[in-house]
């Protein structure tokens, strides 16, 4: 019976499938990387610098004769941790502001919407640069840059959710018996909000592992000769154009990570919301 | 509401919205970082030294009275001075400009004519090949790493096949036309330079296509999802029950109203592609201010990060003002609604 049910669904969406695949292999190979990579990603092998793909280094190796097929395999953690980290911060703050924002009104309201407009008139990828500058680079500073700036996104949803939660008997009900706020919103209010936030963070997970990269690749993240694969791709530019393997194979190992979230995050809104079911 | 209280409106949210933006950025050069003197004399600076800086950066005073310094410095011009370059940023962000602009209107071209084409497709040929085409390159294009991407277009065009130019905005033996509007294939046309033209023609695409892509995915997904709530509406029925011939309809009825929609999104993607600029422009040496500001970061020249940051947020913020001013000439029902 349950194995007709995945047939089922393997053929009606089969994209989701091949998306939710790609998030499992990629997990499973951050999970065991120490079993599966055949060389240390830190370890310099100086005698083999710049080596093609081939027998003893699958993918070839960089510059310091490390093995690139072990620092992408080691990477996946980094950006796997990147872009659940993101939306984790971003969807945790995001929904506290917006159900405070949108249950209180007022003044908190307009203060608190008029700020994440005025965030909203940045570019995504500038003011995440200018916040990681100003944190000071590294891989961690990196990650809070981009989840501040992606705090507005989930209060527009979260305040737009609260405004008709709050309206509902429930709600009406707990004010009646003298249910003090933090109780109304952190019982009643946040867990009728929960779903179309994990919607909207699983289909920002993607979008979340690219700037996350692409600040690396800018030197604000990750700093060498930490295995990520924005910082690598960074390193391998200045070799393209003699050792194409070198920047081409981190790019794609980016590039299948967030095929697999973006197919998984559109598959996880159609289930949920009807509109979007073909 | 007519039109001259909705402009009026419109331009009074827009001096809040940028007196916002000028509070981020106060906030983020100012407040975020534990210690802005440090970050510009560098780690090995004594603490006499610091505290002089300190003094002359206005930093022990109150915070609101920096503010207000900082604003009086901007209203004059004053976006401070690079730490690399030693030059006023407001000059170097000026002379960098006009590229950043040239390449982000090819971007924006490319990015909405196909843009506009495709989702057009895949709405009027619903649930075919084509449809399913679109919705995956939607998929790949919003997927990719524009980085990458650049690299990759690199190895095969300018490496392997050969075909265009891999860096810059000319060949390095051809002279800049005459400076008019700093743009280089708008300046060639107008002094009829032929060779600069096509030069300058040949540079812009491969990073404009790639920074385009990017965008052109999101548009064509956009004017799908709209073109098929229009064709579901009731004037189009009717339209269709009078005889009136398919392709007719959708090109003279549907899409105008299908397009509006799309017009907003064209400013928001200009947001996108000034902030893909900085990775692009990286990646091909296109002399714009994304190159500027990467090149600022190694040097930790926060002077000049946060310049950029500020006059890109302006730009984005006073393109979304001209969409939404445009948006009831194309819309009139809009105008009742502001």
């Amino acid at each position: 019976m349950e194995l007709k049910y995945y047939r089922y669904f393997a053929k009606q969406y089969p994209l989701t499938v091949v998306g939710t695949l790609i998030i499992l292999i990629i997990g499973l190979v951050a999970l065991v990387a120490p079993l599966i990579s055949p060389h240390d990603p830190l370890q310099l092998h100086l005698a083999d610098r710049l080596l093609p793909p081939g027998h003893t280094y699958i993918l070839g190796t960089d510059e310091m004769g490390r093995d690139l097929f072990s620092r992408i395999i080691y990477g996946s953690r980094l950006s796997l941790a990147a872009g659940v980290g993101i939306v984790s911060i971003a969807g945790i703050f995001g929904t506290v502001l917006g159900s405070v924002s949108g249950f209180l009104g007022g003044k908190t309201d307009l203060i608190i919407m008029r700020l994440m407009d005025i965030m909203l008139a940045f570019p995504s990828l500038v003011l995440a640069l200018a916040l990681s500058a100003a944190l000071g680079p590294n891989f961690r500073n990196s990650i809070l840059a981009v989840a501040v700036v992606k705090i507005p996104v989930y209060v527009r949803l979260v305040r737009g959710q609260t405004l008709s939660v709050k309206e509902k008997h429930f709600v009406k009900a707990a004010q009646t018996f003298g249910a003090s706020k933090v109780w109304i919103i952190s019982r009643h209010i946040i867990p009728n909000c929960l779903a179309p936030v994990m919607v909207q963070a699983t289909l920002g997970i993607g979008e979340a592992i690219l700037i996350a990269a692409a600040l690396s690749f800018i030197g604000l993240g990750a700093q060498p000769p930490a295995a990520e694969w924005g910082a690598m791709v960074s390193m391998g530019r200045t070799y393209l154009l003699d050792q194409w393997w070198y920047a081409t194979f981190p790019g794609i190992a980016i590039f299948i990570t967030v095929v697999g979230f973006n197919l998984f995050g559109d598959g996880v809104r159609d289930l949920l919301d009807p509109r979007f079911r073909h | 509401m007519n039109t001259s209280k909705f402009v009026a409106k419109r331009l009074g949210q827009l001096v809040l919205v940028l007196l916002g933006v000028t509070l981020v950025t106060f906030l983020v050069s100012h407040v975020v970082p534990g210690d802005p003197a440090r970050m510009l004399i560098g780690q090995r600076a004594d603490e006499q030294t610091l505290a002089a800086m300190r003094h002359a950066m206005g930093l022990d005073k109150p915070v609101w009275i920096q503010y207000l310094n900082y604003l009086w410095g901007l209203i004059h011009g004053d976006l401070g001075t690079s730490i690399r370059t030693q030059r006023p940023v407001l000059n170097e962000l000026l002379s960098f400009f006009p590229a950043t602009v040239e390449l982000t209107l090819f971007a924006m071209g490319f990015a909405v004519s196909i843009g506009i084409l495709l989702g057009l497709l895949s709405a009027t040929f619903r649930d075919t090949l084509t449809d399913h085409a679109t919705r995956i390159l939607a998929i790949l294009g919003v997927s990719t790493p524009l980085f990458w991407l650049g690299l990759m277009a690199l190895l095969l065009f300018y490496k392997y096949l050969g075909w265009l130019p891999g860096s810059g905005r000319l060949d390095p033996l051809i002279n800049p036309p005459t400076h008019i509007t700093g743009l280089y294939v708008v300046d060639s046309l107008i002094s009829g330079d032929w060779i600069a033209l096509k030069s300058s023609i040949l540079h812009l695409i491969l990073p404009s296509l790639c920074l385009g892509y990017i965008q052109l995915a999101t548009i064509a997904r956009l004017v799908r999802a709209s073109m098929i709530e229009v064709l579901e509406l009731d004037y189009i029925k009717t339209a269709l029950a009078n005889g009136i011939p398919r392709s007719r309809i959708i090109y003279r009825h549907a899409l105008r109203n299908a397009l509006i929609p799309t017009v907003t999104i064209i400013g928001l993607t200009f947001g996108e592609l000034l902030g893909g600029a900085i990775l692009t422009e990286t990646i091909f040496a296109w002399p714009g201010m994304g190159k500027f500001v990467v090149d600022s970061i190694s040097f930790l020249d926060f002077p000049a990060i946060m310049g950029f940051t500020l006059v890109v947020a302006t730009v984005y913020v006073l393109i979304n003002m001209v969409v939404d001013l445009l948006y009831p000439i194309l819309d009139p029902q809009i105008k009742g609604v502001h």
